[in-house]
């Protein structure tokens, strides 16, 4: 263990250690949340820690992700077949974290079709994604140099209504027949009928989504699909900025201290059942 | 005679047969049903959020309903008087001394009045650029506001979830392994920072397995949901086919295949002519 992470032990020992004091005195905090606390810090600290590595220079390695690499052959098809691309930012609002990666790729995606100078249609169903969107592709344009390419209305408004949402893609899909649709942010219902129909015009697909439910229906129809957690990692994966892929292998040593949690609970939680040891460890991770 | 029910149930069935027409292309009934469909419900939308969001939980919030009978101070007047102004404008929105639902004024939702007005700005490109101070408060708020709900409800529930019962039965003992061997290597699959070769490739490749069977499951849940939702359009058809509506699902149905086969026709002629 080197000297930074035991710096870091001491923060969250000693941030614990005065939540505790402050709690038994009543104060600021309210009991019953204990659990909730210490783990938000550690996962804060850890994330943290390996941010701080990537940023010292560590080299992270991170496995390919073929939804990812896809990305620009998709562009790249589209610009030679002179046809447009179509990007679906989900239907949901900015307080969505779907919704944020899935800008995140869209500015990935501008920057390409900037460079390549391939057409770009973002169909929006939030004005407030209408505004972020807009913003990202301004920029992305501009990053490129090619800010006389960047229009406002390639972010354009269609409905806050799930299916007539659908309905309004469906027409742009079928008139238009883009090369290559994204689909990258939070979806429901319409997923399927908006997978189906750019597979039917024959255009390459790339989805993203976190939503379990919707998953399957993309992995169906589209040709890449980015499952869960590796359409969060897409921002980190395509900037390469260090304190992005740092806080890829913190939230990879959270994950492998839950899973030291769950293997610990089964074990416990059998010999409480069992009346071999009287501790229920279920109160350690419970949460008022 | 010529009800409001009737006129309805011909439009529900023009809109229904509309939509479906898309397995036949592109064509002008499904567009029209598209734009009519996309028009009315962004217009419906936008009313909703006024009259259900803005005006009773925004300006609601600002300036409630003014007890009768009650002595206010120099603050009251001056609030009230904006209001009275913005009153004078449209009396629909700011009717007379106040809006009902609230029982006093809460000045914290100022915040969110500017924010949205700094929203509105981008109609003004010199101070357009105050809109990112919304949507970095939105982004902002949510990644909290997520983060500890999604810690809460995806690690903390998930740890819990893994306790079996061993005093159980043999069915609920194996049925718990199963699930607690699919989330460790599901949870294994979504490492990143390490290669998915050896020993690890095929725990992972397990997980993977989990998932794609889960994926395979929620499928089927899923397209039986939809199957219900085309029985219910169905019902409406075979409703509104009745006499009392005039036959109306026959009559549209036959005259938008005949409309269709012309449009099929011309449109095919067309296009002869264009690559001739």
């Amino acid at each position: 263990m080197n000297k930074r992470a035991l710096i870091m032990a001491g923060i969250g020992a000693v941030i614990i250690l005065i939540y505790f004091q402050l709690l038994k005195a009543g104060y600021i905090f309210r009991e019953g949340n204990e659990p909730m606390f210490v783990a938000i810090i550690l996962v804060s600290l850890t994330i943290l820690y390996y941010t701080d590595r990537a940023k010292r220079g560590e080299e992270i390695y991170l496995r390919p992700i073929a939804g990812l690499t896809a990305l620009e052959e998709a562009v790249g098809r589209a610009t030679e077949m002179g046809k447009s691309v179509l990007f679906v930012p989900g239907i949901m609002d900015m307080d969505q974290v779907e919704t944020v990666s899935g800008l995140i790729i869209l500015g990935y995606v501008a920057e390409m079709t900037a460079q390549y100078e391939a057409g770009l249609n973002v169909p929006v169903s939030k004005s407030i994604v209408m505004e972020a969107a807009r913003e990202t592709c301004k920029e992305s344009y501009l990053k490129q140099g090619r800010p006389d390419q960047y229009y406002d209305d390639m972010v354009h408004y269609l409905t806050d209504d799930q299916f007539a949402y659908a309905a309004g893609v469906n027409g742009i899909m079928l008139r238009e027949k883009p090369a290559a649709c994204f689909y990258q942010g939070k979806f429901y219902a319409e997923s399927l009928i908006l997978a189906e129909t750019g597979n039917s015009i024959g255009a390459i697909q790339i989805a993203g989504t976190g939503s379990p439910s919707q998953i399957p229906f993309f992995v169906t129809a589209c040709d890449y699909t980015l499952i869960g957690e590796e359409f969060f990692t897409a921002s980190a994966y395509l900037s390469k900025r260090p304190e992005l892929l740092g806080s890829i292998k913190g939230q990879d040593i959270v994950k492998l201290l839950v899973m030291i949690c769950m293997v610990i609970v089964f074990i416990a939680s059998g010999l409480h059942h069992n009346g071999w040891i009287d501790f229920d460890i279920l109160t350690l991770f419970t949460s008022r | 005679m010529l009800t409001t029910e009737l006129i309805g149930a011909w439009f529900s069935v023009f809109l229904t047969l509309g939509i479906i027409s898309y397995l036949y292309d592109d064509n002008p009934f499904y567009k029209a049903a598209e734009h009519i469909f996309v028009g009315v419900s962004a217009g419906y939308w936008v009313s909703l959020f006024f009259w259900t969001q803005v005006q009773p939980n925004l300006f609601g919030r600002l300036w409630p309903r003014l007890t009768e009978g009650t002595e206010y101070g120099f603050f009251h007047r001056l609030w009230y008087g904006i209001y009275n102004i913005l009153g004078s404008i449209n009396s629909g929105i700011f009717p007379e001394n106040g809006i009902e639902g609230h029982p006093e004024i809460r000045m914290i939702y100022l915040i969110p009045l500017i924010l949205g007005i700094f929203m509105l700005l981008r109609l003004v490109p010199k101070v357009g650029w105050l809109a990112r101070w919304a949507i970095a408060y939105i982004v902002g708020m949510a990644a909290g506001l997520r983060f500890y709900g999604f810690l809460n409800s995806d690690v903390m529930e998930q740890i819990k979830s893994t306790t079996i019962n061993f005093s159980g039965d043999w069915i609920v003992l194996i049925n718990g392994i199963i699930m607690v061997v699919g989330t460790l290597t599901g949870l294994l699959y979504f490492f990143f920072s390490k290669e998915h070769t050896g020993v690890f490739g095929k725990l992972s490749k397990i997980g993977i397995y989990f998932l794609m069977i889960s994926f395979g499951a929620s499928f089927g849940f899923a397209v039986m949901g939809r199957i219900s939702l085309l029985i219910g359009r169905f019902d409406d058809l075979i409703k509104y086919s009745g006499r009392e509506y005039h036959n109306a699902t026959f009559w549209l149905l036959a005259l938008m295949i005949l409309l269709l086969f012309v449009w099929a026709f011309t449109g095919k002629k067309e296009q002869d002519k264009a690559t001739a």
